[in-house]
């Protein structure tokens, strides 16, 4: 994997941010390399830096300093507009929290992406029904996210990232609000979309033990800076 | 986002938070439906009063006089009738009546038929004005409401008698008239042979006239109505003429007027018909000017009221700005709820506009949508309060007519909804709600992404 072309690409990139008088860098002049079709999990305690890092790859903050290149464009030079159009087609995100719409059904929740990318009417109910068989949730079509499980509504934020066919799969913490036996599903699902999707999945957690089971990469943060990156060893995965 | 997404997503959310929304909507519309009954009175009141004046002939009508050696109305300033002072003035007879008809926008010419009689009704003498009616003024409005008929043809030897005569000849009961007889007691004008040659030499300013007698007559005419209004009391036309006949059949009767006397003197043939003066009637008042100018220019003296119909317009257009500002008040007062509503919609739904923007939505798709949503609350807001508008304007009237009732008089309109005003409420109404949307809808916009997510 590691000789594939990078999907991103971190140039020295520093996110500084003003409190006060105090100047926190939150990542600092930290350079990575993410091969296309890798999975890779972040790794670092609270306040580390690594959700910051995941929102300047994600198009959602834009560096102090740096370029991040995404398939060769630096998104960090992009404009409001574009950047826009970039989290649209080429990022998927899921987080922590779900971050679901409360008010609509799950099909709602799925299509919006497909809306935001002004997918023709007519052929969104196919791409909505064909993220949700992916994460196994056809039969919950017309349920809002209240009526769901944890596990399931993650299921669906995953179909909602999917839907618009992403190349890179941005998780944050997706498996911080879940029991164990349900983040491993998670993660299970994951990395079976990953391997049928052929995509770039870059994962922000704190629990070492299943990055090191489901992820092809660990990278390790600390104030801001990359500390280490290694090969996960999968032991358990196979 | 494409438009009707974005509408779907809009009305979605004002669905969602219903009751806060609904409550906005409301203040709209108030605020819509004061502006509409304020305006609708000021189009209500300026349609009664030119309603009104308009039947009155005050502001079509130009009243031509022959030119005069002395200055009165319509007279040429001393200078100008100086000017004139060789030339004999021009008669107002049938040629002149012809040449007026002919000037483009002129609707009508009538002479004014009117003389001072006697009526005797069941053997009692009364004395009254009486005055010829042209068929035209049957579709003026003037006769709305009359007891009985309009005369049944031009020629017809029929009276209309106004109410406060009608009262002197029947005092119990005016409308029992219609149908009974009265003699019109007249003195019919009859010229006399021409004098010889050598009777008289020739005067400066034409042949003297041959003069005439005057040869008292009788005619019966059928009482067809009685009116209440003074109908044509234009200036110079027939204020307090009382009894009312067509115009035709005052003219072929040759009552002598009081004008004849100055004809002897001025008009060679005391059997050609001459008018003291002709009503002109314009297709609209805007045409007055133009067509006073022409008649002058023919050598006549003409008179009309146009600049009083100015001034009115002028009056109206004051009103109904004062009463647009007025109205406009209760209608800012509701931008606040709408500016409101949609700053607590951003703090409600912060993490809902988070998760917009990280699924690619840009700031303009996010502004749009609050947009859409002001504007969706200014147009229900606008159709309902042209609704409560128009209804207020029907309670209005609705009052206004019980108590006019009340006093006997006849019912009025006093508000108007015409369709451009239904128009310019609603698109008003979003107008200004679009307006209230700016600084919600751009707020909304540059939300960080990062920060809303985080909100909880």
């Amino acid at each position: 994997m590691s000789n594939a072309e990078p999907a991103i690409q971190l140039d020295h990139i520093s996110r500084h941010y003003t409190m006060g008088e105090t100047s926190v860098r939150a990542v600092d002049d930290l350079s990575l390399s993410v091969p296309a079709n890798e999975f890779l999990a972040l790794l670092g305690s609270s306040g580390s830096g690594k959700s910051t890092l995941l929102n300047l790859i994600a198009g959602l903050d834009r560096p102090t300093f740096g370029a991040i290149l995404a398939n060769g464009q630096n998104i960090a030079a992009l404009s409001s507009l574009d950047l826009a159009r970039y989290r649209c087609n080429t990022i998927g995100m899921i987080f922590q929290s779900f971050h679901l719409l409360p008010r609509m059904t799950l099909e709602e929740n799925v299509e919006l992406p497909l809306r935001l990318a002004e997918i023709n009417r007519a052929d969104r109910p196919a791409r909505v029904r064909e993220a949700l068989e992916r994460v196994r949730l056809t039969h919950r079509l017309g349920h809002r996210p209240t009526e769901l499980s944890g596990g399931e509504q993650q299921r669906v934020a995953i179909a909602r990232a999917l839907v618009n066919r992403p190349k890179i799969l941005l998780a944050d913490e997706p498996t911080g609000n879940l029991d164990s036996a349900t983040g491993e599903s998670i993660l299970t699902l994951l990395r079976g979309l990953q391997r049928t999707m052929g995509m770039t999945i870059i994962m922000v957690t704190h629990e070492r033990p299943l990055a090191e089971r489901y992820a092809d990469r660990l990278a390790i943060m600390g104030d801001g800076k990359l500390l280490s990156t290694s090969a996960a060893t999968k032991e358990q995965f196979q | 986002m494409k438009p009707r997404d974005l509408t779907d997503l809009a009305l979605r959310n004002l669905r969602e938070s219903i009751l806060r929304n609904a409550l906005t909507t409301l203040g709209v519309a108030v605020g819509v439906a004061s502006l509409v009954a304020m305006i609708s009175i000021g189009v209500g009141l300026q349609e009664l009063a030119s309603k009104r004046l308009s039947q009155s002939g005050l502001f079509d009508t130009i009243v031509v006089t022959a030119k005069n050696n002395f200055r009165g109305p319509g007279g040429p300033p001393r200078s100008e009738a100086n000017k004139d002072a060789g030339k004999p003035p021009r008669v107002l007879d049938e040629d002149a009546r012809h040449d007026i008809e002919k000037l483009p926008n002129v609707i009508e010419v009538y002479p004014q038929v009117r003389f001072f009689t006697e009526v005797r009704f069941n053997n009692k003498p009364f004395a009254t004005v009486v005055a010829g009616m042209p068929d035209s003024s049957k579709n003026s409005g003037s006769f709305d409401g009359m007891v009985g008929n309009f005369f049944s043809s031009s020629t017809a030897n029929e009276a209309i008698l106004q109410i406060e005569f009608a009262k002197d000849l029947s005092p119990n009961n005016t409308s029992s008239l219609v149908g009974q007889e009265l003699v019109l007691r007249y003195a019919e004008r009859q010229a006399l042979p021409a004098p010889t040659e050598n009777a008289a030499p020739a005067s400066p300013g034409g042949s003297p006239g041959g003069g005439f007698s005057v040869v008292p007559r009788e005619l019966r005419l059928k009482i067809v109505g009685v009116v209440e209004t003074e109908p044509a009391q234009g200036f110079g036309g027939y204020g307090n003429a009382r009894l009312l006949m067509p115009l035709l059949t005052a003219s072929t009767l040759r009552a002598a007027q009081v004008t004849d006397l100055r004809d002897i003197v001025r008009d060679s043939n005391a059997n050609k018909t001459t008018y003291a003066s002709l009503s002109v009637r314009a297709k609209s008042p805007s045409q007055i000017d133009a067509l006073e100018t022409s008649i002058k220019a023919m050598g006549f003296g003409a008179f009309s009221l146009l600049d009083a119909s100015k001034s009115l317009r002028t009056f109206f257009t004051v009103f109904d700005l004062l009463l647009l500002i007025f109205g406009s008040l209760a209608l800012a007062v509701a931008t606040l709820g709408i500016v409101n509503t949609l700053v607590m919609a951003i703090l409600e739904r912060r993490r809902e506009i988070g998760v917009l923007k990280a699924l690619g939505a840009a700031d303009s798709d996010v502004q749009q949508l609050f947009f859409v949503e002001a504007g969706v609350m200014g147009f229900f807001g606008g159709i309902f309060g042209v609704l409560f508008g128009w209804l207020i304007g029907r309670a209005l009237t609705f009052g206004t007519n019980v108590y006019l009732k009340r006093q006997s008089l006849s019912s009025i309109e006093v508000t108007s909804v015409p369709w451009w005003l239904i128009l310019f409420a609603i698109l008003f109404a979003i107008l200004v709600s679009l307006v209230a949307g700016l600084y919600p809808a751009s707020r909304a916009a540059k939300l960080n992404p990062v920060d809303a997510l985080r909100y909880e």
